[in-house]
């Protein structure tokens, strides 16, 4: 009996895997299909696409979409390409990405660590920071960057994403660091280590996989953030999306999709990268979090 | 003026007080052991001397310097936490002179008292292990490294014990011990069990909803305890509590106790102004290794009452068999030798040394004192 019914478990469960494995490709195949079109058309020539080919694979194989994307196309007036403004959105990224996170995991060691009165009230306005829109904030902070005079500057755009992060960073380290246990922290005071010596020799090597976490999420937020950009870059420190945006909407000449196809992909490439390098860190710290141990 | 004074002081968390009045004196080199059950504010206690809780009121003083508000790392004190509280990203060796670095100790000194210490408690082979590669016991020990290397005044123990299996709980327990015979140092431990409180201290505090409830040596907690809570706390199996009648016998006091059929036995007490209780009604409290069979009574003893009464439940335990009866309604646990001959539901005579026996006011539950 047991042998038979064992038998038909595994006969069912060869069957179901079947087509759990079919609707799964399907879901994959539709998920790739832009990525598929968007390679594909980055690297043909313009007639072919003009032509009528979308998802045709490319007769003739060029790269000089890509490089045209990167340093000749027509950005606004200039044709400088998107490089200029891949610098600006690296410049204006790695500092927000690191002191937010920074300033993420202080607030989260003072809030777990260090508690205080009022503490968890605090706690639950900067929450309350993750879900402020965009929008309401745009003329506020236009003038507080006006007031600080960093109207603009690369400085002032950074700040806006700092501000805006914060919420988010001190959630994540805020629940991290609320398991971590609380006697380390009574024995390195024992053992006579200062507020910031706890936080850098014993809270901070332990916080690899939030840090990852925060790193990734600012840097995606970041990265791909238009409405800040276009609001309060300057003309010289526009990031990547919005140049990518005015290339796109250039108004004169022939639209050549091939080179948008690929500044697409050069715009959309960091974000790509840190996923890969560092994205089984993310799901591993996603979890530390809720689960204990 | 002891080595550690604890002087009224109380602890409160908002408007509720979790430590009354409590005041203790430690001496250079004693092994104060405050033991109690859980909640009864034992590591509350502890983690104000170690300055990690502040004093709501009262004094505390280490070598006659006032110790309020002074930093935990000022106060030349090391704790050993029930958790271990093992950094995990450090390796033994560091985490061992992590306290002296912090202290401005330099690199070759570091060494050598690293050395030293882990020399003394046998862990040099894992010195570049991080903790999460380590054993509890080994974990223990490093825990005990970490505090020894400071040689600190005082020595500060939040049940250490309480993560290890039975077996290394005895183990470390003896090493506990025989380090403190070695080096003596000033120690106060945490704990909730009563046995580690007998063997490990020099003195006990009893402690319990946030009172001290009685505090001195192991043998004075043991025989005589200060109340019933004490008395039924501390000892395995518990002390007997048996309600009872005083009369008196050829001028002595007697305690009248109801058997199992309804009838009174009466056991002569050792203790003469019990005789002012004449007709009042006591609570007796009886130690399981004081009822045994006659051949195992205490020869020493100048009081051995006898007493007849059914055999309920016999239970074997290796060197010991425990029996149980019904004394003054309640159930009584006698601790007698294994080949003593008992059997379930018969009628047994019991020696009773009655020199050890006390006696407890029942509207107070305090002893009555000799
Ligand atoms: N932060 C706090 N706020 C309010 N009450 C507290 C706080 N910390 C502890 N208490 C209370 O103080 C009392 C003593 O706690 P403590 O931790 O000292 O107990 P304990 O004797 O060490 O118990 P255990 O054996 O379980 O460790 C408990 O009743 C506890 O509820
Ligand atoms: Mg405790």
């Amino acid at each position: 009996m047991s042998v038979a019914t064992q038998d038909t478990a595994i006969r069912t469960g060869r069957v179901m895997r079947t087509l759990i494995y079919l609707v799964l490709l399907l879901f994959v195949l539709f998920y790739m299909l832009p990525l598929y079109v968007m390679l594909v058309n980055s690297v043909k020539p313009l007639e072919e696409i003009t032509g009528g080919g979308m998802m045709n694979l490319p007769q003739v194989f060029t790269l000089e979409p890509w490089f045209k994307a990167w340093s000749s196309a027509q950005i606004g007036v200039e044709p400088t390409g998107l490089s200029p403004y891949f610098w600006n959105s690296i410049k204006m990224v790695v500092p927000a990405v690191i002191i937010s996170t920074v300033l993420g995991a202080l607030n989260g060691y003072v809030l777990t660590k260090w508690r205080f009165r009022g503490d968890t009230i605090l706690f639950g306005l900067m929450l309350f920071a993750c879900f402020i829109p965009f929008q309401i904030v745009l003329i506020p902070m236009a003038r507080v960057l006006g007031e600080l005079g960093l109207a603009g500057s690369t400085w002032g755009l950074s700040l806006v994403h700092i501000v805006y992060g914060i919420g988010f960073t001190t959630l994540y380290f805020r629940n991290y660091y609320a398991v971590f246990p609380t006697e380390l922290i009574r024995a390195a005071q024992i053992d006579g280590a200062g507020f910031f010596q706890i936080f850098w020799r014993i809270l901070l090597p332990s916080s690899g996989p939030i840090a990852v976490v925060s790193i990734i999420w600012q840097f995606t937020n970041i990265w791909n953030d238009f409405l800040f950009g276009a609001s309060f870059a300057g003309a010289n420190n526009q990031p990547m999306t919005v140049a990518l945006n005015n290339l796109v909407q250039a108004s004169h000449g022939v639209k050549e999709y091939n080179v948008h196809f690929a500044g697409a992909i050069l715009a959309a490439l960091p974000t790509l990268l840190v996923y890969i390098v560092a994205g089984r860190y993310f799901v591993r710290g996603l979890m530390a979090g809720s689960v204990k141990g | 003026m002891g080595f550690l004074d604890i002087d009224n002081t109380t602890k409160s968390y908002g408007a509720v007080e979790v430590l009354h009045n409590v005041d203790i004196s430690v001496e250079e080199g004693e092994f104060l052991v405050l033991v109690g059950p859980s909640g009864c504010g034992k590591s509350t206690l502890l983690n104000m001397i170690a300055g990690l809780e502040d004093i709501s009121s009262g004094e505390i003083r280490i070598k006659d310097q006032l110790m309020n508000g002074v930093h935990p790392s000022k106060r030349n004190i090391a704790m050993v936490f029930q958790s271990y509280a093992l950094y995990p990203n450090m390796t033994v060796g560091q985490n061992i002179t992590f306290g002296l670095e912090m202290h401005g100790v330099p690199k070759p000194e570091r060494e050598k008292a690293m050395h030293e210490v882990a020399n003394l408690l046998q862990i040099e082979n894992f010195l570049d292990r991080k903790p999460g590669a380590l054993s509890g016991g080994q974990r223990q020990r490093v825990a005990m490294g970490r505090a020894l290397v400071r040689n600190p005044d005082v020595f500060l123990f939040d049940e250490p014990l309480s993560n290890l299996d039975a077996k290394l709980r005895v183990d470390m327990r003896t090493e506990i011990k025989k380090l403190h015979q070695k080096l003596g140092t000033t120690i106060v431990y945490v704990t909730h069990d009563q046995i580690e409180a007998l063997t490990l201290s020099t003195r006990i505090a009893v402690m319990n909803g946030g009172y001290v409830q009685q505090l001195g040596t192991p043998q004075e907690i043991y025989d005589t305890p200060a109340n019933i809570f004490v008395a039924t706390f501390m000892g395995s199996p518990a002390m007997n509590v048996i309600p009872a009648k005083v009369d008196m016998q050829n001028g002595r006091p007697v305690a009248c106790v109801e058997t199992h059929d309804g009838t009174t036995s009466t056991l002569p007490f050792s203790q003469d102004n019990l005789s002012e209780w004449n007709g009042k009604d006591i609570l007796l409290g009886i130690r399981p290794e004081t009822i045994t069979d006659e051949d195992a009574a205490d020869r020493k003893s100048s009081n051995i009452a006898h007493l007849t009464n059914q055999v309920v439940v016999t239970e074997p335990a290796g060197s010991d068999t425990f029996v149980s009866m019904t004394l003054g309604g309640r159930d009584v646990i006698a601790r007698m030798r294994s080949d003593a001959e008992v059997k379930p539901g018969a009628d047994f005579t019991f020696a009773v040394n009655m020199e050890k026996a006390v006696a407890f006011d029942p509207a107070t539950e305090m002893r009555i004192p000799a």
